[in-house]
């Protein structure tokens, strides 16, 4: 067999995608369709419990959030030359950073606690990535393998902390007591009935602008920084880089550093966002969303961003689709991100040649049908 | 209850535990040392314990569960290997994508086939489950403390798949290294180039040892649902795939250190249930959360080269194009 064949850019960031996400829908429906439930009534509960009303998109855009944020540090990572697993473990120790700022500093000023929380999440997570880092690029032991193991740790020290130091005393489930009113994230729609604008209220925070910001920050810096260039370069031909006078194992860490941050930044929309207390679990797989998210959107922050946007109307339509229909539940999301993570991830080539071919033969025939010869 | 009783309840523990993950260990070990990262352990595993579960409560045989288990393992690998040998794609990738697939099409499956909310009945019949083996004299030596009660429940009262759990150790070993097609096996893992000069074709050793795993994996999965418990569960597995890949990687992809990594890991996870609030002499009172991250601890600092070494099979995780 050849190498994977050749296709345009456009094709590449666009139509492959599509297709796996078609191919992935596809599936799925046939798996509502076996679970018997009509799959057309289940797309448009779909759509409709997750753009139908004002507060419906509100939580889509909530958990898009999530996932831009997780996208973004498996994109960075990815650059590099990484698969980080462990966006999960990163964004829970992250969501830790957070939570101690906002316990901490409930009577302080917003403008004082909300930047220090901001910057606690994004150091707890990077701290937390960074050991998985400094552990590839020093001792060579694999970061798939090592952020696989940091995401129980992060679990197991979770569970510690939460059922035997933070817990809110004389209480029984493993929370935190709230965070004061300054230390909470305002909501979106607070914010816009400010300005004079109704909108329905859902968990949306400003968390999801400072989200959209990091892509933004992501971007300049890996395709407008030297550091950002070097870091592609290390990713594309760690040999390469090496000659070029790039050390990998600092860019390595560096990578793994803002992926680690960018992973913490769900801890601050989840907790200073919308739950305003630590409790367990409460990045609840988005780390792995991440995953399917940063494949989806080509580990571009624009893509990413769709993506993101796509995988949160799952989410919210997922949790409207198993109210109406009883025999879904919610666990048909998880089917759906599965399947475009290996659609989009691990099987893009089977439908890269086929692409490449079909994409051929319409030029050529496009251009014999203008009468012009082949060269 | 006195030490001496503890300690071999402990221990009997420690077995039943290690069972599934041994097989997953093994199942990882003949898909790793072909070259293929074995990531969807956890899925193959899950996805096995469901549809053993699933047979097993229609048709009220827990044969036909094992064999549906198996099918399914096999299936999942398949997917993997169609995904990362055929067409190359990136394995962690792969088999992250299966488990993910699994842990969500499971319980979805379960729902509207069963209604119970993301599980299937629970097994109440005998036939339906694997249950331990009679040995003779069990019950009696259970009286006599020693060595009447290791007899009893260390070497016996097991159900049969412990059992082939532990004859798979040596069997795995003596494939391995004592067949021509595990030399080949390991050789593909290596220096696959090599292997096709030979004449050998690469992607077809990389499909049977995923074959392996598959019917391994299926193994483990039916004995989550069959013989540990009695029915499906959501996410049942509870990350024992990481784990188990994990004991793999302790074992340094080898059978026998790898019985001895999931015997270690299994005798943690026993002892944390034991261990709460229990105050240790010089150590104190240790946290259970600590002693279940044990084990992830010990591997990283394994991997690390801080404790020993642990060297991967050279060819990893890189898909292999064929010469033409």
């Amino acid at each position: 067999m050849s190498a994977p064949a050749k296709l345009p850019r456009w094709a590449d960031l666009v139509l492959l995608p599509a297709v796996s996400l078609a191919a992935a829908l596809l599936l799925s429906a046939g798996l509502v369709a076996v679970m018997g439930e009509s799959p057309v009534t289940a797309l448009r509960l779909l759509f409709a419990g997750a753009f139908g009303t004002g507060d419906a998109i509100g939580y889509t855009l909530y958990y898009a959030t999530n996932f831009i944020f997780t996208g973004l540090a498996v994109a960075v990572a990815y650059h590099a030359g990484l698969f980080n697993i462990g966006a999960e473990g990163q964004a829970y120790i992250g969501g830790l950073g957070v939570g101690l700022v906002c316990l901490a500093g409930g009577s302080w000023p917003a403008w004082v606690v909300l930047p220090l929380a901001v910057a606690a999440g994004a150091g707890f997570g990077a701290a937390w990535a960074f050991i998985p880092a400094w552990l590839q690029a020093r001792r060579g032991s694999h970061v798939v393998i090592t952020t696989i193991m940091f995401n129980f740790i992060a679990a197991a020290l979770m569970t510690y902390l939460l059922v035997n130091v933070l817990i809110k005393p004389g209480q029984q489930s493993p929370e935190s007591r709230e965070f004061g009113a300054n230390a909470v994230l305002p909501a979106v729609h607070g914010l816009l009935a400010k300005l004079g604008f109704e909108v329905a209220a859902s968990p949306l925070n400003l968390a999801f602008g400072i989200a959209l910001a990091a892509g933004g920050l992501v971007w300049v810096l890996l395709w407008r920084t030297r550091w950002g260039y070097r870091l592609r370069v290390a990713g594309a031909n760690p040999a390469a880089a090496v000659y070029a006078g790039i050390n990998p194992g600092r860019i390595t860490i560096g990578a793994m550093l803002l992926s680690g941050a960018l992973a913490g930044g769900l801890g601050l929309n989840e907790l200073a966002g919308s739950q305003h207390r630590i409790l367990l679990d409460f990045p609840g797989g988005a780390g792995f969303v991440g995953i399917a998210v940063a494949l989806m959107g080509r580990n571009h922050p624009v893509g990413i961003c769709a993506a993101a946007v796509l995988f949160g109307a799952l989410y919210q339509g997922g949790s409207q689709l198993s109210f109406d229909l009883p025999r879904i539940n919610r666990d048909l999301v998880v089917v759906i991100q599965g399947l475009v993570i290996l659609f989009c991830g691990a099987m893009e080539n089977v439908w890269r040649g086929p692409l490449a071919a079909l994409l051929a033969r319409l030029r050529v025939e496009s251009r014999e049908s203008r009468g012009e010869s082949q060269k | 209850m006195e030490t001496y009783t503890i300690i071999v309840l402990l221990l009997a523990a420690t077995i039943r535990v290690a069972t599934p993950l041994l097989l997953a260990a093994l199942a990882g070990l003949f898909s790793e040392r072909a070259g293929v990262i074995d990531l969807g352990l956890e899925g193959k595993m899950l996805g096995a314990a469901f549809a053993a579960a699933a047979v097993s409560a229609v048709t009220g045989s827990v044969w036909l569960g094992l064999g549906a288990a198996i099918a399914t393992g096999v299936a999942l690998a398949l997917v993997i290997g169609f995904a990362c040998i055929t067409h190359r794609g990136n394995q962690v990738v792969a088999g992250m994508a299966v488990t993910i697939v699994v842990s969500g099409l499971a319980p979805s499956l379960a729902l509207a086939w069963f209604g119970l909310g993301g599980q299937t009945p629970q097994l109440t019949n005998a036939a339906q489950r694997f249950t331990a083996l009679p040995w003779p004299g069990a019950e009696a030596a259970r009286a006599m403390p020693f060595p009447g009660l290791m007899y009893a429940e260390l070497l016996a009262g097991h159900n049969g798949v412990v059992y082939l759990a532990a004859a798979l150790v040596p069997l795995s070993a003596w494939v391995l290294y004592r067949t021509r097609f595990g030399l080949r096996l390991r050789a593909v893992g290596e220096n696959p180039h090599a292997v096709e000069s030979a004449g050998i074709p690469v992607n077809g050793l990389r499909y049977r040892a995923l074959l392996i795993s598959g019917v391994l994996c299926g193994v483990a999965g039916a004995y989550l649902s069959t013989a540990a418990n009695a029915g499906f569960v959501r996410d049942m597995t509870v990350g024992k795939g990481y784990l188990a890949l994990a004991a793999l990687i302790f074992g340094k992809w080898r059978p026998v250190p790898t019985l001895w990594a999931c015997l270690l890991f299994a005798f943690t996870d026993a002892a944390a249930a034991r261990m709460q609030g229990v105050a240790l002499p010089l150590a104190g009172v240790v946290p259970v959360q600590f002693i279940l991250a044990l084990p992830y601890i010990l591997t990283v600092l394994l991997l690390a080269g801080f404790v020993g070494r642990a060297t991967p099979p050279k060819a990893l995780g890189v898909p292999y194009t064929t010469e033409k």
